[in-house]
């Protein structure tokens, strides 16, 4: 394996390395991997595979049948908008579709400018505050759709 | 004057601003000198309240509920922090009916103290189920597990006396007790209240199951979803290591026991046991054939205890108290308390842990104060994506294992999610084919295609394509997913599907004579 310019690999198998003796290990590398990344990107695959004696294609099954590991680089904030069943019934049929509009993305898209992605999630266990998303690591809870319009603003106003 | 004021950090009450709460209240404080002490809870789970806070009065706790940031300033001006009147004034906290009228044993230190001061949980009943165990052999625990009548709260119902003991039994050198926090399930959250609210109780119960069979390893396996508790999942375990409660010598038994948390990464499926133990082994979530139970072979193939969160957080009281006086609780074959999960359309929602028994009625109207919306309640999910859709003719029913099951509906993990009458019940159902066909493990082909083909034929009947002969179709597939699957994914989605169907067809475009004449082919 060669060194990659910039560093990536070193990164991800000293991720990988200080992770392998736990038993199972694979998961708790991948959520690391994505924690620094944001994604799990195609090209640490191999080196996790590497430091973990398994196949590339091991780790890529593991990879892919889990949905939060993206493989794709996220927008600056990740949206996620919950679609589950007590969240129906209070609206989020509404909420996802007002969403979509503002944002002018579909769940699993990232905007072109790199602002946000949106995605879809089932259940925060917000249930008893529906609807829910989230933005980043904050949880919001009776969301109307002027909510999350004066929390876009809010973020747009933050500059951040 | 020292005053102390509560405010939770549940992520529930967060996600309606506590924090922004808890600073005003700091800054306030500080600056009227009152010598305020901020301690953070768990929430009491009324959360059509949250954020709710509390002070304490010479007559006991006093609560103030919706509080938003900007009402601090009144609520000190109005001397709440001697528990005077306010246009949130509750009253004290233990009289509020709806916390009032429950029977809170698992949930008993939940939203009262500091979840990460374990000197607190000590003060508050703490540790004694454990220091009984100290006291037992395996059998002697499983003895009163048994007795109690405690039966696993993630779905199965399984009499979790019966599966200590068969990891009791069970000949290994190496044994492992794994914690179901997955809660995957749509409208539920008390385990993530537990985590938030009172952990040691976690970490108690799954001390006192391993000590049962000899563990010196066990895991939570916790949803990516539920970032909140994993932080005081991870405090709380750090504070059991450092006073004794973990490590190589647990209070001084000479047994070793330790936890480690793993974090799920958003599959429903790694719910099932099976599936989440291949999950911690570092695979694909993918059901496990069965036998063996996990109890004989289960993780890295060892004898293993799964239980969900619930069920290890009733252990202790269990311990400390006797299992019979578990038992007293409840009806039937339905022994202790039941955590109720209120949620959806209704005006209160929450967590209401009563005895098992209470109805559906009651529940929805009692507690919840019928919808929010103010409309008819028109149909109530019991039990998770994988529950039955009832309509409003049958909330007279007890909600217990036996009651539910008699009319084709299944308690799960005690969810309950309320819709009006303006849902459409077709579109939950083709939810309910979506939901399996996404999160399905692709193990079995009724699974794996059938919700497929499940959502188009829903699909089809909703553009008013052949309706009868595709009703038809959609039970056919039904009763191949019901009988085909390996597990209660692929096994249980027609449970809302046929539900929905039967009670509401007319949303699928058929009067109740055209559903009879749909016959499977
Ligand atoms: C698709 C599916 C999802 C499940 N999800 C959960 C879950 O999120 N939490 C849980 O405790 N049990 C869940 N279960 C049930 C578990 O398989 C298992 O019965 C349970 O963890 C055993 O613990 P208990 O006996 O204490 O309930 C699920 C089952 C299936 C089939
Ligand atoms: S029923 Fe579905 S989720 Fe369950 S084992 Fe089969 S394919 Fe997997
Ligand atoms: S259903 Fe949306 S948070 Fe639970």
């Amino acid at each position: 394996m060669r060194n990659s310019p910039d560093g990536h690999e070193e990164a991800v198998r000293s991720i990988a390395s200080s992770l392998r003796y736990k038993p199972g290990a694979l998961l708790p590398i991948l959520h690391k991997v994505q924690e620094r990344f944001g994604y799990v990107p195609a090209r640490s695959l191999a080196v996790i595979a590497d430091v973990l004696n398994l196949s590339r294609a091991e780790v890529y099954g593991v990879v892919s049948f889990y949905h939060d590991f993206r493989s794709e680089p996220p927008g600056e904030h990740v949206i996620r908008v919950c679609r589950a069943e007590s969240c129906q019934a209070m609206g989020a049929v509404e909420l996802v579709a007002h969403i979509k509009r503002k944002l002018k993305l579909d769940f699993g898209q990232t905007s072109a400018n790199q602002r946000f992605t949106l995605e879809p999630v089932y259940c925060l266990g917000n249930c008893a505050c529906s609807p829910a998303i989230t933005i980043d690591q904050e949880i919001y809870g009776r969301v109307t759709p002027r909510r999350f319009d004066d929390l876009l603003a809010e973020l747009e106003g933050r500059g951040g | 004057m020292n005053s102390t004021i509560y405010v939770p950090q549940d992520s529930g009450a967060l996600s309606l601003g506590a924090e922004q709460v808890a600073r005003a209240l700091k800054s306030h404080g500080e600056r009227l000198g009152a010598g305020t002490r901020i301690v953070r809870t768990g929430s009491r789970g009324l959360y059509w309240l949250e954020p709710m806070i509390e002070v304490d009065t010479p007559q006991g706790r006093v609560a103030y509920g919706p509080v938003n940031a900007t009402d601090v300033g009144s609520l000190f001006d109005a001397g709440f922090l001697d528990g005077r009147g306010h246009r949130l004034f509750l009253g004290p906290t233990e009289e509020i009916g709806y916390l009032k009228n429950q029977e809170r044993l698992t949930f008993a230190r939940v939203g009262i103290i500091d979840p990460c001061a374990l000197d607190e949980y000590l003060a508050h009943g703490g540790y004694r189920g454990l220091e009984r165990a100290l006291e037992m052999g395996g059998a002697q625990i499983v003895g009163e597990v048994m007795l109690s009548g405690l039966r696993g709260r993630g779905g199965a119902a399984f009499p979790a006396g019966i599966k200590w003991k068969t990891a009791l039994e069970a000949y290994a050198h190496q044994k492992y007790v794994v914690c179901n926090a997955d809660e995957g399930d749509a409208g539920t959250f008390a385990d993530r209240m537990i985590m938030e609210g009172d952990p040691f109780l976690l970490i108690e119960g799954m001390t006192i199951a391993a000590l049962c069979i000899g563990a010196s390893q066990g895991y939570i396996y916790l949803r990516s979803e539920y970032p909140h508790s994993h932080r005081t999942l991870e405090r709380a375990l750090e504070l059991a290591r450092n006073r004794g409660y973990l490590g190589k010598n647990v209070l001084g038994s000479g047994k070793p026991f330790d936890l480690e948390v793993r974090l799920g990464a958003g599959a429903y499926i790694c719910g099932e046991e099976t599936a989440m133990l291949e999950s911690l082994e570092g695979k694909r979530g993918m059901v496990r054939y069965r036998p063996p139970v996990p109890a004989v072979k289960g993780l890295f193939g060892k004898p293993t205890i799964v239980n969900n969160l619930l069920t290890f957080a009733s252990v202790p009281i269990i311990l400390e108290k006797g299992g019979q006086f578990y038992k007293e609780y409840g009806t039937g074959r339905s022994r202790g308390t039941l955590a109720l999960q209120l949620a959806g359309n209704v005006k209160r929602p929450g967590l209401i842990e009563k005895a098992f028994g209470v109805t559906l009625n009651e529940i929805i109207y009692e507690y919840g104060g019928g919808t929010a919306s103010g409309r008819r309640v028109r149909a109530v999910q019991v039990g998770g994506p994988l529950g039955a859709y009832l309509p409003e003719s049958e909330l007279d029913t007890p909600l217990d294992y036996e009651a539910l099951a008699a009319r084709g509906a299944m308690l799960g993990h005690g969810g309950v999610v309320v819709f009006d009458d303006t849902v459409d019940m077709a579109r939950m159902a083709r939810y309910a084919m979506e939901f399996c066909a996404l999160e399905s493990c692709g193990k079995c082909t009724p699974c794996r295609i059938g919700a497929v083909r499940g959502t188009e034929v829903i699909d089809r009947i909703l553009s008013n394509a052949e309706r009868t002969t595709n009703v038809a179709l959609l039970k056919d597939l039904c009763e191949t997913m019901k009988f085909g699957s390996l597990c209660a994914l692929g096994g249980l989605t027609p449970l809302p599907v046929l539900s929905a169907l039967k009670h509401f067809p007319e949303d699928f475009g058929l009067s109740p004579e055209r559903l009879e004449a749909a016959q499977a082919p």
